[in-house]
């Protein structure tokens, strides 16, 4: 969806500004948003790009009005709830109401370092051969999906270079409805002009990860 | 700092927002937004879902064990180790593995070479896309609205932003994550280092030189030594 999640080339929010020795987290509260979103990853027995797009598909002004964990809080609130396994009373009154849902998995304190050093790898065996080669032109599919995707905004309709091959990974717009779906993926790069016009910096180039259904042969 | 201001913006419409209701038998100072975080916890907890001792694990794990420092002992091997750099740009992953930083948000990395003439950038325009295994959690501007919107249009300004200036010359390579690939930047060696250990050399790797949005310790700019 176009969602306020997807900035690239939006102005006016002003310089970025670093925090001088940047704590970890900033507050408690933080830190159990992060680790109940890893937890319930394998409880929930939901995707990446399931909880992706829970937290990237609500209203812009809500969106930009949230801190970073703020928006992980409520994607984590908005999955537990659709996919029944709290209700929103339950949350509202900070105690179980009804009875627990099986759940594939609960991750135990003992299972935390083998489940962070395994990972969970997004590449995938094709059958088929890539489409396209490296230095390959190619333009982006002027896409606007109404659910999730990873193709931003600022790309759509420009031509760009295939400068890396990665295989088959995990297709995100399928994903986050739970069909893995597959495709070739590639690394493009735009060069600055073409993205933004004959004003921008000559030596700068952008690159994107872009699945091939995201991309067509640029004539 | 920014403990509250979510309270009651952002209606009701996904049922993801709970602040109608107020739980005042704490006596407590928290505020309603920690409150909703401990009642998501409690529940999902009494529910049997999540394991306390685990969540504690976790934070535990990224705030002592996955940081920066780890990235850094991967350049300093690189700088050290011409060969060890020649795998690492080959195939990062792999190359990452010998020294044990694998794992989540790290299963497919790519690591990009700052030289005299390239400096690369590492940005998620999308989210927060970002190695974890060799760099830690991300700092709240990589995650926040400036970088995200301006990395990819204008990213000297940006650099400007961190005091690091580039000469006009030099490319500016912009990497957005998009997917799952994770992208690590090799700062450029700092002169005047020739024969340092590995332990040393990693001294002078920093967080931001990792992403691009600075140098390694001791090079005032990128444009030769």
């Amino acid at each position: 969806m176009n969602g306020a999640h997807d900035m690239g080339g939006v102005m006016g929010f002003g310089p970025v500004l670093p925090e001088r020795n940047e704590p970890v987290f900033h507050g408690r509260w933080e830190e159990r948003v992060l680790a109940m979103t890893l937890a319930m990853g394998p409880a929930g027995g939901w995707t990446i790009d399931m909880s992706r797009s829970a937290r990237e598909n609500v209203p812009p002004p809500t969106y930009l009005s949230r801190t970073y964990y703020e928006i992980w809080l409520a994607g984590l609130s908005r999955l537990v709830v659709e996919r029944g396994l709290a209700g929103a009373d339950e949350l509202d009154a900070g105690k179980a109401l009804h009875p627990a849902k099986p759940v594939p998995r609960v991750l135990k304190a003992a299972e935390v370092g083998p489940f962070i050093a395994a990972g969970r790898s997004a590449e995938r065996q094709m059958a088929t051969a890539p489409r396209f080669a490296i230095g390959d032109r190619v333009r982006a599919k002027n896409l606007h999906p109404t659910g999730h995707t990873r193709l931003p905004r600022y790309v759509r309709g420009h031509i760009g270079i295939v400068e890396l091959l990665h295989g088959g990974h995990v297709f995100p717009d399928s994903n986050a409805r739970g069909a893995e779906n597959p495709e070739h993926l590639y690394t493009v790069r735009f060069a600055a002009r073409d993205l933004w016009g004959e004003a921008a910096d000559a030596t700068v180039s952008v690159s994107v990860d872009a699945w091939e259904s995201y991309l067509e042969t640029a004539t | 700092m920014h403990n509250d201001h979510d309270h009651g913006r952002g209606g009701h419409h996904h049922g993801d927002d709970h602040d109608h209701h107020h739980h005042h038998d704490h006596g407590s100072e928290l505020s309603p937004l920690e409150i909703r975080v401990r009642a998501l916890e409690t529940v999902l907890t009494e529910k049997g879902y999540v394991d306390p001792a685990a969540l504690d694990a976790l934070v535990e794990t990224y705030e002592t064990k996955i940081g920066p420092r780890n990235g850094a002992k991967v350049i300093a091997k690189a700088w050290s180790d011409p060969a060890y750099k020649t795998r690492l740009l080959k195939d990062a992953t792999k190359a990452i593995a010998e020294l044990d930083f694998s794992g989540r948000q790290g299963e497919h990395m790519i690591a990009v070479e700052n030289t005299d003439k390239v400096h690369n950038i590492v940005v998620c325009t999308l989210c927060s896309c970002y190695p974890l295994p060799v760099l830690g959690l991300p700092p709240v501007w990589y995650k926040a609205a400036p970088y995200r919107s301006r990395a990819v249009m204008d990213p000297r300004g940006v650099l400007a932003d961190f005091g690091v200036s580039l000469p006009a010359d030099k490319a500016i390579k912009v990497w957005d994550s998009t997917a799952e690939v994770r992208y690590l930047v090799v700062p450029q060696r700092p002169a005047g280092t020739e024969g340092w250990s590995e332990e040393r050399l990693a001294e002078l790797v920093t967080r931001d030189s990792m992403i691009g949005t600075g140098h390694a310790r001791g090079v005032s700019h990128g444009g030769g030594a």
